[in-house]
């Protein structure tokens, strides 16, 4: 591994390129097809039809070259009927290992039940990109993955028509079976798989994909298709991981980040129960890959985990983090009502509009730290064999981590062999691969024997790349009308090097409303920040969309008009904003869920006392999402969100069941974060450890969720993210109408309401 | 501590050092994973398995207490190759998302039907409040136990 010649607390760096492919997605088209770009292996004994993608001649000539069947293609046809499909990319909980293959199965014409599903190696070459952020995964696939389908489904037609001696134009599919209806003669797939294994591949590109109107699977309800494994507790996750002579390893870092090792009790360490060895790790000083700590190799996960509470380490915190929470948000208090440092949008005469205004409103809102706390604390199981290394990670990057750990061992990406695992849980923690970095640098110390690296929750906690907090400053103006004409946001946020915002600090100049009032403008000022930052589910959407979303109520109710009349009216003509990708806002499609909330939730019903409706909406990843949460709150400040309706617009659904439980456990985590979560930071050091400190929502506390989706002809997009945002704010708009009081600091419990 | 009683085989566990926490001798000695590691301080219910039929923390349970008693883990709730009502009213409901959680949301349920054939809805919150599902599926969790008691998931 390389020397430590610097420390870098930031992560931005590694995340700005993370967050420039997932941008680039609904900007350009999903990879071009081409007759160099797809390929069938040579039909391996038996193995019948087999359709690969390749993107470089060099993956290509690797597959082609296979003698047997592996698993680097996403469709194999077996002559017993077996359909298997490959999913490429990580299954976080997001559901991409049942919906990917569906939409293959639907272009192929499989029926459900024939289809074995088969996780993918870290093959780049191969599959192209293998990652899971951004909600990304279904728009950045969607082409490709119905390509992959209509390509088998092509051969297969073809096959039976050389066979029956008929016009392909004559056969149709259905069920994996290729049917001539004027004869009444039907070929399963898998007794026409040989055939079709020795035609040549088609022209992809002359292969039309499916209408919405001819899916027979795509928009139902289908069960994941781990359920049996995750129910009856087999070996799924990254942390089930199980080797011959494997050992187990625990990792200390500094709890203020930066700090480095200057001596350890590692003569003591040495002699406790269980414990193989302990060293020091310098690391490379990057934050997203080795920070510099102690590393204990044990027996057992427990034996780690006990030497681990029994160091003693000396720490140089010369150059590590002081930063302060307390301070920081002082500090933001204190210069609010400033104009910020820099512009980020300014239109038409903002300051003329709020002096010419009949009424003008001003709040100031703030959001805190939060960290993932996936229920999968992070880990990795690493095999280092001197000349190569193999790896079991659970990440929602492992093309990155395979170029990554490589680098760091001075190994080539051929040397390096990756298995993704299922991961308990991503919420954007698992983009970065500081863990399976660890691991990697302690195999190397422990040659020849698999190393499996636990995090402890503490570890997970306070070793996070954090949702970053921030604040707004916001100033609106309304007219006589009471419509809204000036909109001013003075936005504070953080930074590591002074020049640009942390991670999910940035604000766009197209973020709701600017792009819709003439007047308007946003400014920015940043705080300096060593704490490091990353991508937490809908990152920069989780925190602006509470400020903003809450203050368009407050406005609303300055000018005496209902929230959601007023919003329509902010909407305006049904438009679509520039660039005019699917990830620039729509106002039609916007107002259509907005009304389809409003009507589902039963807007404007009279409510008992101490019960309220709220809305929020937001844009965000390609998905218009409107929430009405439905609050009570008692005279003892007890909040009771008993049901949030959600109305979004992802274009079509895949998974029907899938693209649900997203929204609903969206919304349990909309509820989660807004009453409860935060963490505090001081002197460096995030205080809190665990769950007692960190109370996620349980379920007494979780509301009913009723989910309604527009199902339209747009490209279907990622639902992960989306529906969080909107939570947020239509749960503290809830409250305002159910009780009168204006929240404005999340999380509420710091305000002494409970749940 | 003489042996323990893990899903009907009797383990012998003399050589293991009587504090550890019976999770990490199920995971890493017995290779019964199912049990999971969330918080190691009894907050997230991940480790939750049944001792004599009541759910236990397996993460807070020195395994050097439970010596002669009996231990269910979810590799152990499937009785005769059939699925127990509560884990078919998973897959039906589809209920997980991350899964990871879900093992011990199961092994908290059986222990409530066994006690409560037909649990209301508070009685399902109560008796789950100590299991976290960061993904949040609680609502379909609450309907899974429900469709289970309908279908006699006492069993």
């Amino acid at each position: 591994m390389n020397a430590l010649n610097s420390i870098n607390t930031s992560a931005d760096a590694y995340f700005a390129a993370i967050m420039a492919e997932f941008e680039a997605v609904p900007a350009k088209k999903a990879m071009e097809f081409s007759r160099r770009g797809i390929f069938k292996l040579s039909a391996a004994a038996g193995a019948g039809l087999v359709i690969a993608f390749a993107w470089t001649p060099k993956a290509a000539e690797a597959a082609a070259a296979a003698k047997e069947f592996v698993p680097n293609s996403f469709v194999r046809v077996a002559p017993d009927g077996v359909i298997t499909i490959i999913c490429k990319g990580p299954e976080i909980g997001q559901g991409i290992k049942t919906a990917f293959p569906l939409i293959i199965a639907e272009e192929l014409d499989a029926a459900w039940g024939d289809v074995k599903v088969e996780q993918a190696l870290i093959m780049p070459d191969i599959y192209g990109r293998q990652s899971a952020g951004g909600s990304t995964s279904i728009p950045a696939n969607w082409d490709q993955l119905r390509k992959a389908g209509g390509v088998a489904r092509a051969m297969l037609v073809s096959a039976a028509a050389k066979q029956w001696n008929v016009k392909e134009s004559e056969l149709t599919t259905a069920d994996s079976a290729v049917i001539h209806t004027a004869s009444a003669r039907k070929l399963k797939y898998g007794e026409l798989a040989m055939k079709a294994a020795a035609l040549p591949v088609p022209d992809p590109a002359k292969v039309p994909f499916k209408t919405r109107d001819q899916y027979k699977l795509l928009g139902k309800r289908y069960t994941g298709v781990e359920n049996l494994e995750v129910v009856t507790g087999k070996p799924l996750f990254g942390i089930d991981v199980k080797l011959p002579g494997m050992l187990y390893a625990a990792y200390e870092k500094c709890p203020a980040t930066g700090g480095k090792v200057v001596s350890a009790n590692l003569d003591y360490i040495k002699t406790l129960p269980g414990v193989k060895d302990a060293f020091i790790i310098e690391g490379n000083g990057v934050v997203s890959e080795v920070m510099p700590g102690v590393a204990i190799v044990a027996d057992s996960t427990w034996a780690a985990f006990r030497a681990k509470a029994a160091l003693q380490i000396k720490w140089d915190e010369s150059k590590a983090s002081k930063d302060s929470w307390t301070k920081l948000s002082a500090q933001a208090h204190s210069i609010a009502s400033k104009r910020g440092d820099t512009v980020i949008a300014q239109k038409g005469d903002v300051e003329g509009t709020f002096k010419g205004a009949a009424k003008t409103v001003e709040a100031f809102y703030s959001y805190p730290f939060v960290p993932h706390a996936t229920l999968e604390p992070q880990n990795t199981t690493a095999w280092f064999k001197g000349d190569s290394l193999e790896m079991w990670i659970p990440s929602q990057t492992s093309d990155r981590a395979k170029t990554t750990v490589a680098k760091l061992l001075g190994l080539t990406e051929a040397q390096c062999t990756l298995h993704q695992t299922r991961a308990g849980g991503g919420f954007g923690r698992r983009l970065v691969n500081d863990p399976a970095c660890e691991a990697a640098a302690i195999a190397q110390r422990v040659p020849n024997t698999p190393i499996k690296l636990t995090w402890t929750r503490e570890d997970d906690m306070r070793h996070d790349f954090y949702r970053v907090g921030g604040f707004h400053n916001l100033r609106g103006a309304l007219d006589a009308k009471g419509k809204l004409i000036g909109w001013s946001n003075h936005f504070i946020t953080f930074s590591a090097d002074g020049k640009t915002p942390v991670t999910g600090g940035n604000f766009p100049e197209t973020e709701f409303p600017l792009q819709l009032i003439a007047n308007a403008e946003t400014t920015q000022t940043m705080l300096p920040l060593m704490t490091p930052c990353g991508a937490w589910r809908a990152p920069r959407s989780n925190g602006i969309a509470f400020a903003v979303q809450s203050f368009i109520n407050e406005l609303a109710v300055a000018a005496g008009r209902d929230h959601i009349e007023f919003f329509l009216e902010i909407l305006g003509e049904p438009r679509h904003m520039p660039p005019q990708t699917i990830a620039a806002l729509n106002t039609g499609r916007a107002a259509a869920v907005v009304k389809l909330a409003a009507e589902k939730a039963g807007w404007g019903r009279k409510m008992e006392p101490g019960r309220g409706l709220g809305f929020g909406f937001h844009f965000s990843h390609a998905g218009h999402m409107a929430e009405i949460a439905e609050v009570s709150v008692d005279a003892n400040n007890k909040i009771t969100v008993h049901k949030l309706t959600v109305a979004g617009d992802i274009g079509p659904i895949v998974n029907m069941s899938g693209a649900e439980n997203q929204c609903e456990g969206a919304a349990v985590d909309g509820v989660s974060t807004m009453m409860n979560l935060m963490v505090n930071i001081e002197n460096g050091r995030v205080v809190e450890g665990n769950f007692t400190e960190y109370p996620i929502l349980r379920m007494k506390d979780a509301p009913q969720v009723d989910v309604h989706f527009i199902q339209s002809d747009n490209v279907p997009t990622g639902v992960g993210e989306p529906a969080l945002p909107p939570a947020m704010p239509a749960i503290a708009n809830a409250v305002f109408a159910a009780s009168g009081r204006r929240l404005r600091s999340m999380p509420l419990r710091q305000a002494g309401f409970t749940t | 501590m003489a042996t323990v009683t893990i899903n009907g085989t009797v383990h012998d566990l003399s050589q293991i050092d009587p504090s550890t926490p019976l999770l990490w001798v199920l995971r890493d000695n017995l290779d019964l994973v199912g049990a999971k590691y969330g918080c190691g301080i009894a907050q997230c219910g991940a480790c939750t398995v049944h001792l004599n039929g009541q759910p236990i923390r397996a993460c807070s349970t020195p395994v050097g207490s439970i010596g002669g008693q009996t231990i269910t883990t979810i590799e152990g709730l499937a009785q005769d190759g059939k699925l127990h009502p509560l884990q078919q009213a998973w897959i039906d409901n589809d209920v997980a998302q991350c899964g990871y959680c879900q093992a011990g949301q199961i092994m908290t349920a059986a222990a409530l039907l066994k006690r409560k054939p037909k649990p209301t809805d508070a009685e399902i919150d109560d008796a789950m409040t100590g299991n976290l599902c960061r993904c949040g599926t609680y609502v379909r969790i609450r309907k899974a136990i429900h469709d289970a008691a309908d279908k006699g998931g006492a069993a």
